[in-house]
């Protein structure tokens, strides 16, 4: 779609019979292939198909990338998580980092949907990372979007629209956050001294994603959680963002020497 | 039963007893006196016919044993290898006030393992049953489901397994490990419950993809729910989500499920460590430990609260372990772990108990004691102190009644729950417990599903 993101749409009539806004599938791409948890971002329950977007950072995410229409995936297990809690707010501003955008689509339409007005923030690193851009605008009543470098719409970070909106004239009742852990623990803090409910998508790392392991295990509240069954939704103010850092770097050297295996295997494909 | 040698097998993963020769299990089925109480059928949860297997052997015609055994016991080659038939038949047996009972357990085995090597098409032993047209949905793949989804398709049930992972076995499969219960016995018992005409529906999370009620109203009869008591439980101590902490399910799903002591081949890594504590006295952590040394690691210990002979675990495990080189920390308890600046496991301040009085489990209480407490040095924590039911069922089911437990309220003689049409078994009913009480339930609420469908 963009460099190094792609959108698969997976026929899997089952899980698109139940998939809701803000829950997730685990796949694993074959007989060795790693359980990784994707979000879902669209889904079609005539045709029986669920949407996800994924950018290629681990072996399974590369190998993926690959697959070309009419490939399979062995496993494609879901609708896992709690479906993101959708009611008349008032005004909801979606915030989306980088690919979530794919994500927070759904959301923006529930949302809209339920008698919200939407105002969405979208941000990537530059211009070619742009995408959705005009599904997002769809499904909002305004739509701001910024890159880092300026290369496309307003310079700068999400955060800053974000904040402007909070100190602006309209009450803003609730804010979504999806996006790199990074972005999202900032739009927190941003929202924070306003006292502005602020939601957001916890994405650690996850074996079953039904509750059997505790990989996922965040701290919400000073509480354990487990993202995959209590989330992966909630309250950006009371996350502690450093354990989720660490937990999501458990096994970057692991990850490193599996995709350098593989890399050697198949060749360098360019 | 010769066993791989302790320094050897400590380094691989394949089978630790290596089981009878035809030589051995002739002459142990020989010490049986044939005795006419039949005792040791009083201590089998699935009632098979022991004397009647025992007595085939004897005979030297293993077909009828293997007849025998598997009227009443779709999964020999498990049982065998799992069950703790020291407090079951092993423990009733006539012999056993004398003498060593007769190894009840192991000629179990012998006869699955005979059947898995001369009788390769395993045909459907009986003739086929008259189709009852009844539909029964069962949730989850383990032992009581297994045993549940075989025996109603014996009775000409139509059968459909639902199991939320990519393979059917439950704990078989996720939970004991290779070394114990060879995954290709597991697959084999599993193919033969679908060669019965068993439908088996992979990565289908019930109470996700689809629900209870939705299964009653899709042309199920029935449901039988035994999807174990999945969720783990924690210390609840400071820095128990530092890296290198794993629950028991996760280091083990990790290694026997996803094969991660095969990583980079297959892909799914865990951390091994040069120094590892498993927190916890049963069965699941002799597991771990025992995983943790064959993956590599330098020093593994057993930490546990209580001394040697309140340790839940099978003795057989225990001594398997200490052969094995596993160090045991008795009536030790950790009082929190403590971390390096990258969020890792460095160490765990344990402290020394005492034991008071017995609790309310009949065993002596473990009492701290105070100004005891010490560093120790770990970079791997594996914490195996048991399970909870995993509430995605319970709170996605409309009218199932549950304990303070959360385990799924059950008359323990039927299986029958609070909601018509649905009977559970196993962990979900009782809480954590053994692979053959599993299949006592699922047996048992077979037998009621059936009554019922036949009402």
């Amino acid at each position: 779609m963009v460099p190094d993101i792609h959108l698969f749409k997976v026929a899997a009539p089952n899980v698109a019979k139940k998939a809701q806004a803000g829950q997730f599938v685990v796949i694993r791409i074959d007989e060795r292939g790693e359980r990784i948890p994707l979000t879902i971002a669209d889904w079609d329950r005539e045709e029986g198909s669920i949407t996800v977007v994924f950018m290629e950072v681990g072996t399974t995410t590369h190998r993926l990338a690959l697959l070309e229409a009419g490939d399979f995936i062995a496993d494609f297990i879901g609708p896992l998580g709690l479906p993101t809690h959708i009611e008349k707010f008032g005004t909801v501003v979606c915030v989306a980092g980088g690919f979530a955008v794919a994500t927070i689509m759904p959301i923006a339409r529930a949302m809209r949907i339920g008698g919200n007005r939407v105002i969405s923030i979208m941000g990537a690193r530059d211009k070619s990372l742009i995408f959705w851009e005009s599904e997002l605008r769809s499904v909002s009543d305004q739509l701001i979007v910024t890159t880092d470098d300026g290369s496309y719409a307003r310079k700068g970070l999400v955060t800053e629209p974000l904040k402007e909106l909070l100190e602006g004239d309209e009450k803003i009742d609730r804010v979504i956050a999806i996006g790199p852990s990074i972005m999202m623990k900032f739009c927190a803090k941003t929202t924070q001294p306003f006292g502005v409910k602020t939601i957001v998508s916890l994405n650690p790392i996850m074996v079953d994603g039904t509750g059997m392991c505790g990989c996922c295990r965040v701290s919400v509240g000073g509480v354990t959680k487990f993202a995959c069954v209590d989330g992966p939704d909630f309250d950006g103010h009371q996350v502690d963002w450093d354990l989720l850092f660490a937990r999501q770097r458990i096994y970057l050297d692991e990850e490193k020497r599996s995709l350098e295996q593989w890399q050697s295997q198949c060749g360098n494909r360019s | 039963m010769l066993k791989q040698v302790p320094n050897l097998r400590a380094r691989n993963f394949n089978e630790v007893a290596l089981g009878y020769t035809a030589e051995q299990a002739q002459s142990e089925a020989s010490r049986c006196i044939q005795c006419p109480k039949h005792s040791c059928i009083d201590g089998c949860p699935v009632e098979i016919d022991i004397p009647g297997f025992i007595k085939a052997i004897r005979d030297d015609d293993m077909p009828e044993a293997v007849r025998i055994l598997k009227d009443k016991n779709s999964l020999p080659g498990i049982c065998g290898r799992v069950c703790p038939q020291e407090t079951q038949c092993e423990a009733t047996c006539a012999l056993a006030k004398r003498e060593a009972p007769i190894a009840i357990g192991r000629l179990e085995r012998y006869v699955a393992d005979w059947e898995r090597a001369n009788m390769k098409s395993v045909s459907s032993p009986m003739v086929q049953p008259a189709p009852t047209g009844k539909r029964v949905a069962v949730v989850g793949s383990g032992p009581a489901s297994l045993t549940a989804a075989a025996d109603l398709a014996k009775l000409g049930h139509s059968v459909t397994i639902f199991e939320a992972l990519h393979v059917a076995g439950g704990v078989l499969m996720y939970g004991i490990p290779e070394f114990r219960l060879p995954k290709d016995i597991v697959q084999g018992e599993v193919s033969y419950v679908a060669s019965l005409g068993v439908e088996l529906e992979l990565d289908s999370v019930v109470g996700k993809t689809v629900t209870v009620d939705e299964l009653l109203s899709n042309a199920y009869q029935a449901v039988f729910l035994a999807p174990g008591a999945g969720a783990p439980m924690f210390l609840n101590i400071p820095g128990e989500n530092l890296n290198g902490i794993y629950s028991a399910n996760e280091f083990l799903t990790r290694v026997n499920l996803m094969k991660a002591y095969m990583f980079p081949e297959y892909d799914t890594p865990v951390k091994v460590g040069k120094r590892v504590a498993v927190i916890g006295g049963g069965n699941v952590a002799m597991d771990s430990a025992r995983c943790a040394l064959r993956l590599g690691a330098d020093e593994v210990y057993i930490i546990y609260r209580r001394s040697e002979v309140e340790m839940p675990a099978r003795r057989e495990e225990v001594e398997n372990a200490r052969e094995e080189g596993i160090q045991f920390k008795l009536l030790t308890n950790p009082k929190s772990c403590i971390g390096d600046e990258s969020g890792r496991v460095r160490a765990l301040e344990l402290y020394e108990m005492e034991l008071g009085e017995p609790d309310d489990s009949g065993r002596r209480r473990p009492i701290p004691k105070p100004g005891t407490e010490y560093i120790f040095e770990v970079d791997v924590v594996i914490v195996a102190l048991g399970t909870r039911p995993n509430p995605i069922i319970p709170s996605t089911t409309k009218d199932l009644e549950t304990t303070r437990w959360g385990t799924i309220l059950t008359d323990e003689a039927t299986g029958k729950t609070s909601k018509p049409g649905v009977w559970c078994g196993g962990d979900m009913a009782t809480g954590a417990a053994t692979v053959i009480s599993a299949m006592g339930a699922g047996k048992r609420a077979a037998t009621n599903i059936d009554e019922y469908l036949r009402g």
